[in-house]
C-alpha cells in the first residue's frame, strides 16, 4: 500500500515541481518590462553604452595645437608584451643647433594588443590613454595598424622648453 | 546499403566510435571526446587535448613578471583575476613585498564577484547541457551585472589583467562598493528563481542524481579540486587550507557533500554562491582608504630558488610554479591547472552511462578548455 | 439565427452548386479536390511561418529578449526572409549515403502531416472530409512520419543522425500508446470517432468540463504524450542538441532541412489542433450553464476564432513547456511512458467507462 501511496506522491510532487519552474518563465513571459536586451546598433546613438574606463583601443590625446605628450622614449615598446607598439623616431635640429631625438611615428598594432594596459600605466609622460571606440571591424588587416600620433603634431615639451628659455 | 559502408558505422564487436567534438555543442570549447559506445551507453571517454594549445608557459619565459599577468588571463578566462592573482602572490611572497590592507581586500571582492560570475556561466550552460534552455539566459542575464561593476573600474569584462605585482593597475572606481552591494542584493532576490527552475525540477534531478558518481579515493587519486572534488566529500578549498590575502580574517564556510554524483557538485556550487555574497558583504565595508599598489621596481627579478603558489579558482587549485636564475625572466613557468585533472577523471566516472549522462557529467565538472591546452 | 451568420457549410455549398452548373460532376469533384489541396498547402505554408514566429517570440520574451524585430514591423516578415534563406541553400550531398532513402524522407515526414490535416474541423461546415473513423485516421496518419525519421537518420551515413533516429522510434512507438488511449476516453464518453459528432456533443459544454476528473487527466496525458510524440521539448531526443548536434536531421541542409522543421511545427499544430477538437469543444463557443445573455455574447464570436484561439493556446502550453524544462534521458523517457502515463490512462480509461455505463456526467 506505501507502494502505492509512493507512487502517487511522486507524481504529485512531479508536477509540482515542473509548475515551478513554468511559474518562473510565465512570470517573465507576462512582464515584457523584465527585458535586458539593447538594440545594438540604434542604441549608439541615443546614450553611451560602455563606462569611460572602456579599454577600446590605445590612443594617444592631442590637444587643440595638434600637440601630444609623446616623447619617442620607447619604454611602451619595451614594456609590450606582444609587441604591438614600434617607436620610430627621427633627429630633428634644436635650439642651440644640436640634434635631438623627437617621435616620428608611433605605430600600434591594434590586432596584436591584448589590452594589458602596460604601455599606458608605464609611459612617463602619460602620452597615451584608453580610447572608448570598440567598433574595429575592417576588411583589410593592415588597416588595424595606426600611427598614433597625428601628421604634423609636435612634442609639448619643446615648446615648453622654448617658451622657458625665451 | 553495402557492407563496407556498415563497417564505417559499427565495428564488428557492435561498438560506436562517435567523436563528440572539437566542434560540439557541449564540449564548451574545442575539446574532442572519443566516445566508444554501446548502443547509447558509453564504453570508453578518451579525451584529446591541444587544440587550443598557445605555448603560455613557454611564452611565460620571455616575458617579464609583469607581462607574465596578461598570459594568465587567457588561460582560465573565466578566473581571470584569481590566475593573475596567483602570479601576483607569488612574486610579493618571494620578494616580501607588503601589499596595502585596501588592496587585499579589493582583491578579496574580486576573487569572489568573479567566482559568482563563473558559476553563473557554468549554471547557464550547464542548464543549456541539459536541454533546460532558458536557464541560459537568466544566468547571463544576471552575469551581466558583475560584468558591468568589472567594467566600470577596469575597462573590460572579462579579461581585465587587473592585478600587478605589489597591487593594483590603478585604482577601482569610486562607485565600486556601492554598485557591488547593489549587486548583492539583487542577486540575493534572484537566486530563488535558480533553485526553482532547475535544482527543484524534478527532471533535473532525475538527470544529475546518481549520475557519475566520483569516490572520495578517485578525486584524491585524479588530484580532482574546486567544487567537483568538494562534491565527492574532498576538503580541498585554498582559501581554508592555505589562506591567502585576507581570507583567514573572512568567515566562511567550505561547501562538502559527500554524494559525489552530478547534483553534488551542482549543490556545491550553488551553495559556494551564497558563500561568495556574504564573503563580499563582510568585505566591501572594510575596504580602506589607502594607496592602491605598493612600492615595487620597475624591473622586477626574483631572487634564484623555486617558488610556488597556489590560489582556488572558480574550478579548483592553481598551483604557479616559477624556478628563477635571477634574470628578469623566469627560467621555467609550470601551471598546475585545475581543469587538466579534472578532465581525465572523466573517463572513470562516465564508464556505463549513457551518452546523455556524459553530457550531464562533463558539464557538472565545470571544464574550460584553454586552461587544459595553455 | 446568429450560428447561421457563421457557418461555412453554406458558403461551400454555393461553390459547390456553382461548379456543379458550370461542369460535369466528375469534374466538379477533381476541381474541388484541386482548389482544396491548394487552398491546404497555402494554409500550410502560412500556418507555418506564423507558428517559428511565434515559437520564437514567445520564448525570447520568456528569457527576457525582444526577439525578432528587424524585417518587418516587429520582426514578422523575419520567417519570410529566413525561408528564403533556406530556400537558396546550397543542398548538401553526402558522399556514402544511401541517397534514394535519403532524399525521401523529408518528403514522408511532410506529407504524413500534410494528410492529418484533411480530417481537421476549422470551424462550423468547414472540414475537408469528416470521415467516421476520424480519430484513427489522424492517429494512424501522423505516426507515419517517425517511417520519415527513420529513414532520414540511416540513410545519412552519420552516427548522430542513426542514434538520433532510432531514439525516435522508440519513443514514438511508446507514446503513440498513451495518445490512443487518452484519446479514446473521449471516444468512450460520446460513442463515436467522428469528429464532426463529437464536437456536435460538446455543444452544452466541454469534455473537459463535463467529464469530470478524469477527462482532465485524460487531457494532462494527452498533452504529455502527444508533445513527446512530435518531439518536442523536453521530449525533444531525437534532436537532442546538446548530446547529438541535430539528431536525425544534422546532415539534412536547405529546403530537405527545412521540411523537417515545417513539419515539427504542423505537427504541433495537429497536435493541439485534436486536443481543441476532443477536450475543448473544437470550434464551440464557450458556454456558462444558464447564463443566458453571456451565451449569446460568446456565440458572435465566429467559430473559427475559437477554433484557433484553443489551438494557439494550447501550442503556447507546448511551447512554455519547451522552454522551461530540460530534456529527458531516454530510459527516463520511456520510463514516463511505461511506468507513470500508461497505468495511469488504463485506469482512467476504465473509470471513464463506469462512469459513462452510470451515467454519471452530465
Ligand atoms: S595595452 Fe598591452 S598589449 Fe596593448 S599595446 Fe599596450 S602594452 Fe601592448
Ligand atoms: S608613448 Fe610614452 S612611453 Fe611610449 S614612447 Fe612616447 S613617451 Fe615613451
Amino acid at each position: 500500500m506505501s507502494g502505492v501511496i509512493k507512487y502517487f506522491a511522486d507524481i504529485l510532487h512531479g508536477i509540482k515541481t515542473l509548475w515551478g519552474g513554468m511559474r518562473i518563465t510565465g512570470k517573465y513571459f507576462l512582464s515584457p518590462k523584465e527585458i535586458v536586451t539593447q538594440q545594438y546598433p540604434e542604441i549608439r546613438h541615443k546614450q553611451k553604452i560602455v563606462y569611460d574606463r572602456f579599454k577600446g583601443e590605445v590612443i594617444m590625446p592631442h590637444d587643440e595645437n595638434n600637440q601630444h605628450n609623446c616623447t619617442g622614449c620607447g619604454v611602451c615598446e619595451m614594456y609590450c608584451p606582444n609587441g604591438s607598439i614600434e617607436i620610430i623616431t627621427k633627429k630633428i635640429p634644436g635650439e642651440n643647433g644640436k640634434m635631438i631625438k623627437v617621435i616620428d611615428k608611433h605605430i600600434y598594432h591594434l590586432s596584436m594588443c591584448t589590452f594589458c594596459g602596460l604601455c599606458i600605466k608605464v609611459c612617463p609622460t602619460q602620452a597615451l590613454a584608453w580610447g572608448q571606440n570598440f567598433e574595429h571591424a575592417v576588411y583589410d588587416r593592415s588597416k588595424l595598424t595606426k600611427v598614433l600620433n597625428k601628421p604634423g603634431s609636435s612634442y609639448k615639451g619643446l615648446n615648453k622648453k622654448k617658451e622657458a628659455k625665451s | 546499403m553495402d557492407t563496407k559502408l556498415k563497417n564505417y558505422i559499427v565495428k564488428e564487436n557492435g561498438d560506436i566510435i562517435l567523436n563528440m567534438g572539437p566542434q560540439h555543442p557541449s564540449t564548451h570549447g574545442v575539446l574532442r571526446l572519443e566516445v566508444v559506445l554501446k548502443g547509447e551507453t558509453v564504453k570508453q571517454v578518451v579525451p584529446h587535448i591541444g587544440y587550443i594549445h598557445r605555448g603560455i608557459e613557454k611564452m611565460c619565459e620571455y616575458d617579464t613578471y609583469k607581462q607574465i599577468i596578461h598570459l594568465t588571463d587567457r588561460m582560465d578566462y573565466l578566473s581571470a583575476h584569481m590566475n593573475n592573482e596567483a602570479v601576483c602572490l607569488l612574486v610579493e611572497n618571494a620578494l616580501g613585498i607588503e601589499v596595502p590592507e585596501r588592496v587585499k581586500y579589493i582583491r578579496v571582492v574580486l576573487d569572489e564577484l568573479t567566482r559568482i560570475a563563473s558559476h553563473q556561466l557554468w549554471w547557464s550552460a550547464y542548464g543549456m547541457d541539459l536541454g533546460a534552455l532558458t536557464a541560459f539566459f537568466y544566468g547571463m542575464r544576471d552575469r551581466e551585472r558583475i560584468l558591468d561593476i568589472f567594467e566600470e573600474s577596469f575597462g573590460s569584462r572579462l579579461l581585465h589583467s587587473f592585478n600587478t605585482p605589489g597591487g593594483l593597475m590603478h585604482d577601482v572606481h569610486p562607485n565600486f562598493q556601492k554598485h557591488t552591494m547593489e549587486f548583492v542584493k539583487y542577486f540575493r532576490k534572484k537566486l530563488p528563481e535558480y533553485h526553482q527552475l532547475l535544482t527543484d525540477n524534478v527532471i533535473f534531478r532525475n538527470r544529475t542524481q546518481g549520475i557519475g558518481v566520483m569516490s572520495k579515493e578517485t578525486a584524491i587519486a585524479y588530484g580532482v579540486t574546486g567544487p567537483s572534488g568538494r562534491g565527492s566529500g574532498y576538503s580541498c578549498d585554498v582559501r581554508k587550507i592555505a589562506p591567502y590575502g585576507v581570507y583567514d580574517q573572512l568567515e566562511f564556510e567550505e561547501i562538502i557533500y559527500d554524494e559525489g554524483d552530478s547534483f553534488a557538485r551542482y549543490m556545491v556550487r550553488m551553495k559556494e554562491i551564497e558563500q561568495s555574497l556574504n564573503i563580499i558583504e563582510q568585505a566591501v565595508d572594510k575596504i580602506t582608504d589607502g594607496p592602491y599598489t605598493a612600492k615595487v621596481k620597475p624591473i622586477i627579478k626574483l631572487p634564484e630558488g623555486e617558488y610556488y603558489q597556489r590560489v582556488e579558482t572558480a574550478r579548483g587549485e592553481l598551483g604557479v610554479y616559477v624556478v628563477s636564475d635571477g634574470k628578469k625572466f623566469p627560467y621555467r613557468m609550470h601551471f598546475r591547472s585545475p581543469n587538466f585533472n579534472n578532465l581525465f577523471v572523466l573517463n572513470t566516472i562516465a564508464k556505463g552511462h549513457l551518452i546523455a549522462d556524459l553530457v550531464a557529467i562533463s558539464g557538472s565538472l565545470d571544464l574550460v578548455i584553454p586552461d587544459i591546452d595553455r | 439565427m446568429h450560428d447561421r451568420i457563421y457557418d461555412f457549410s453554406q458558403l461551400t455549398h454555393h461553390i459547390d452548386q456553382a461548379l456543379r452548373s458550370v461542369m460535369s460532376p466528375t469534374w466538379t469533384v477533381i476541381t474541388e479536390l484541386v482548389i482544396i489541396g491548394l487552398i491546404f498547402l497555402g494554409f500550410y505554408a502560412l500556418l507555418g511561418l506564423f507558428l517559428v514566429y511565434a515559437e520564437r517570440k514567445v520564448c525570447a520574451l520568456m528569457q527576457n529578449r525582444i526577439g525578432p524585430n528587424r524585417v518587418g514591423k516587429w520582426g514578422t516578415l523575419q520567417t519570410v526572409a529566413d525561408l528564403i534563406k533556406l530556400l537558396t541553400k546550397e543542398l548538401v550531398y553526402i558522399k556514402r549515403s544511401d541517397k534514394f532513402l535519403y532524399n525521401l524522407a523529408p518528403f514522408i515526414v511532410i506529407v504524413a502531416s500534410f494528410l492529418a490535416i484533411a480530417a481537421v474541423p476549422f470551424a462550423k461546415g468547414l472540414q475537408a472530409v469528416d470521415l467516421d473513423i476520424g480519430i484513427f485516421y489522424i492517429i494512424a496518419v501522423t505516426s507515419l512520419g517517425v517511417i520519415g525519421i527513420l529513414l532520414g537518420g540511416w540513410a545519412s551515413n552519420s552516427k548522430y543522425s542513426l542514434i538520433g533516429a532510432m531514439r525516435s522510434g522508440a519513443q514514438v512507438v511508446s507514446y503513440e500508446l498513451s495518445v490512443g488511449l487518452s484519446l479514446l476516453s473521449i471516444v468512450i464518453f460520446t460513442g463515436s470517432t467522428r469528429l464532426s459528432t463529437i464536437i456536435a456533443s460538446q455543444a452544452d459544454g466541454w469534455w473537459i468540463f463535463k467529464g469530470h476528473i478524469p477527462a482532465v487527466i485524460a487531457f494532462l496525458i494527452y498533452l504529455v504524450a502527444a508533445t513527446a510524440e512530435i518531439n518536442r521539448g523536453p521530449f525533444d531526443l531525437p534532436e537532442a542538441e546538446s548530446e547529438l548536434t541535430a539528431g536525425f536531421h544534422t546532415e539534412y541542409s536547405g529546403i530537405k532541412f527545412a521540411m523537417f522543421f515545417l513539419a515539427e511545427y504542423m505537427n504541433m499544430f495537429l497536435v493541439a489542433a485534436i486536443a481543441t477538437t476532443l477536450f475543448l469543444g473544437g470550434w464551440m463557443p464557450f458556454h456558462i450553464g444558464h447564463w443566458d445573455a453571456f451565451n449569446r455574447i460568446m456565440d458572435y464570436i465566429p467559430s473559427i476564432i475559437w477554433f484557433f484561439g484553443k489551438v494557439f493556446f494550447i501550442i503556447y502550453v507546448i511551447m512554455w513547456f519547451k522552454w522551461t524544462f530540460p530534456r529527458l534521458r531516454i530510459d527516463q523517457l520511456l520510463k514516463l511512458e511505461w511506468k507513470y502515463l500508461l497505468p495511469l490512462n488504463l485506469i482512467n480509461t476504465i473509470i471513464i467507462a463506469f462512469i459513462v455505463m452510470m451515467g454519471w456526467y452530465f
